[in-house]
């Protein structure tokens, strides 16, 4: 009987191909809004280093005014970054992380050391890290690797490309052990990235959630060496003069970010301990005025901590689905003005032995029909949406990209949709008492 | 066959109740041609709903084929009206966008037939009517008189043993009302029992028995042929 429902549901649809067309036309539309609000949700919402949720941890330290929080609506906040002081001593110079990075951005100008080069020098955003940054995070490689403990400590000028700037610079050749130029100063290409853009940009969440990655990577010490200004975000509290680097090297403004991969709960313990301490000996010193606080967030609680989604995502996401309710209700009106005018012919099987599981099967069949159809319609008007929303902003270029599991979602809602549309509908007509209508047809 | 014994049906809106059967009583014997008249208003629709399953009653009894259908589910109503009853009605009531094959199908999809068997009824049914040549088309194409012949094709490719006919000839011209009538009598003499509605008293004399109904109870009864079958038929009761 399946495929004989199949062939009744088909004809039925086209028999009236308007209300049809309307009615896949509003589940379509629930759809693809749910489905474009879903998918960056989704992207959003995602942790892209979530395999090593139990062992990274970033670093925080309440250094800020005794007179107000980090966030004046949640006294417990604390600064999302450190000072460089605070770097330096409480992550740097700490020997019970596994691996530890600080780092911050900077700008460059990216050129290539070839004269003959025909690619014109380019203004980039660089991230200054250490070594360690590109193991902790499971960078992805195509050629080379990341540069060496010595090459931290001695500032050594050395570069991991990005993919996009190897591919810029280079043609996507192996460019290791070649040289590039950034701020006219050569650099030796240890490493090249493999196509890596982690959505959300967990590792400096106060940059900019869904900026795209850094297009060189070079040793942190780099940038002290190079006088190098910051390119982020530099939060300051106390009123300092503050007239070269090193005073700023020594101010109270947090600009940089830590992480430290502690492979053990008793590490982790043991390197909250060894925060507290460093906390307290700080303000013996007169520094870090407010009640001591640190914490260590995995990057699930960091997530949540920088609210990447934020409550106007969750009340889009919220007001997508009501959207997607409505046009469920009007496919259910629909559903039940096609139904009610097909009453005489479903009388008539009724009559003619078919019972009332069999015409429910045989309209369920059909609603099934147009919430397949309004999923696939979805999908397509979702896709738009997501090319829609890649002309809002440079980020969302990366952000609105369809995933398939959101894409198999969206059919198995809008299926799940149709039936439940056409659930009250199609008991409702097994309802019907065949006789009156046997008369009229 | 049939036993309906003091059966009353009333329907009721928010301002007024009107009585279709009161205290109706019949019985219809296996083979029997039995033709129910009276005039609008009086109940025969009523009658037949209720005689082919499709209508609940308020009081009174009703046994088809020995079974009472008082406690029957609705699920084992479909399966009699399926499997012992066939219909035909005054508009025919086919499908119009299926042809006459798919038509037919309709009650032996049902059935649980086999493709195989599906067919062969279906064609058998055809010829019966001859229309087996026109078993493509659909019903749109063709005259009320053949539309009305392909709904006994339906009626019977179920082989039922019971044919209830609610005016089948009403849409019809004479000519093709006799043809109907025609059919109908030579699928009487096969075996099948058939009740028809009509208002037509000419039409109602050429049944082995007419049954007048008048305010929803039997007013009279009479015998216009009798056989070997209508001595039992004879037992109905107003």
């Amino acid at each position: 009987m399946f495929a004989y429902h199949l062939r009744l549901g088909l004809k039925s649809l086209r028999r009236n191909p308007v209300l049809t067309a309307l009615m896949i036309g509003a589940i379509g539309l629930g759809i693809g809004v749910c489905m474009t609000t879903l998918n960056v949700y989704k992207l959003i919402s995602g942790n892209p280093i979530a395999h090593r949720n139990d062992v990274l941890f970033a670093v925080q330290l309440d250094s800020w005014d005794i007179q107000r929080a980090w966030n004046q609506d949640d006294p417990e906040s604390l600064p999302l970054e450190l000072t460089y002081r605070d770097a330096q001593q409480a992550v740097l110079q700490s020997d019970i992380p596994d691996r530890r990075v600080i780092m911050r951005k900077a700008a460059f100008v990216l050129a290539s050391n070839d004269e003959k080069s025909e690619v014109k020098p380019e203004i980039v955003i660089g991230r200054l890290t250490l070594g360690d940054f590109f193991a902790m995070f499971d960078v992805p490689f195509e050629y080379g690797g990341a540069w060496d403990k010595e090459a931290d400590s001695t500032s050594e000028p050395v570069v991991v490309l990005s993919k996009k700037s190897n591919d810029t610079l280079f043609g996507g050749e192996n460019s290791v052990g070649r040289s590039v130029r950034l701020d006219d100063i050569e650099y030796k290409v240890v490493g090249v990235m493999a196509d890596w853009q982690p959505v959300p940009l967990f590792y400096d969440l106060n940059n900019g959630s869904i900026n795209e990655i850094e297009q060189v990577f070079a040793p942190f010490s780099r940038g002290e060496l190079l006088e190098k200004s910051s390119a982020g975000n530099t939060n300051c509290w106390k009123p300092e003069e503050i007239n070269s680097l090193t005073e700023f090297l020594n101010s109270e403004c947090v600009w940089i970010q830590a992480w430290v991969e502690l492979a053990t709960p008793a590490k982790e313990q043991e390197y909250k301990t060894f925060l507290d301490a460093y906390v307290a000996e700080q303000k013996k010193l007169g520094r870090f005025a407010r009640p001591l606080k640190t914490k260590l967030s995995n990057p699930d609680g960091w997530l949540v901590i920088n609210e990447v989604v934020q409550n106007d995502n969750r009340v889009l996401l919220g007001i997508s689905f009501m959207f997607l309710a409505v046009c469920l209700l009007n496919t259910v009106g629909l559903l039940l003005a096609k139904f009610s005018g097909a009453a005489a012919v479903i009388s008539l099987r009724r009559a003619l032995g078919a019972s009332r599981m069999e015409i429910f099967r045989q309209h369920l069949m059909e609603v099934s029909i147009v919430g397949i159809v309004g999923g696939v319609l979805g999908l397509g008007l979702g896709y738009l949406g997501l090319l829609g929303a890649r002309q809002l902003d440079e980020g969302y270029e990366r952000l609105a990209q369809m995933e398939w599991t959101v894409g198999l979602m969206a059919l198995g809602i809008a299926l799940v949709s149709g039936v439940l549309a056409g659930l009250y509908p199609t008991w409702r007509i097994t309802r019907l008492q065949p006789a009156p209508y046997l008369k009229t047809q | 066959m049939l036993e309906m014994q003091h059966i009353s049906k009333v329907y009721r809106t928010e301002l007024i109740e009107t009585h279709a059967l009161r205290d109706f009583s019949l019985r219809v014997d296996e083979g029997e041609f039995v033709a129910v008249t009276g005039p609008s208003g009086s109940g025969k629709t009523t009658f037949l709903n209720i005689a082919g399953l499709l209508e609940n009653f308020d009081t009174g009894t009703y046994k088809l084929d020995g079974q009472s259908v008082n406690e029957l589910s609705d699920n084992d109503r479909s399966r009699i009206r399926n499997q012992k009853i066939g219909f035909i009605f005054q508009s025919f009531n086919l499908i119009p966008d299926l042809d006459l094959f798919d038509n037919v199908d309709v009650p032996l999809r049902y059935r649980g037939f086999s493709a195989t068997e599906r067919r062969r009824r279906i064609t058998q049914s055809l010829e019966l009517v001859g229309l087996a040549s026109r078993m493509k088309h659909i019903p749109a194409q063709l005259s009320g008189g053949q539309q009305q012949r392909v709904a006994i094709a339906r009626a019977l490719a179920g082989e039922p043993r019971f044919l209830l006919a609610d005016e089948p000839t009403g849409n019809l011209d004479s000519l093709m009302a006799r043809q109907v009538l025609d059919l109908l009598e030579e699928i009487n003499r096969g075996g099948t029992t058939i009740v028809m509605v009509t208002h037509d008293a000419e039409l109602a004399r050429r049944a082995h028995r007419n049954v007048q109904v008048m305010d929803g109870k039997v007013t009279d009864l009479h015998t216009y042929e009798p056989r070997a079958h209508a001595e039992s038929a004879e037992r109905a009761s107003a």
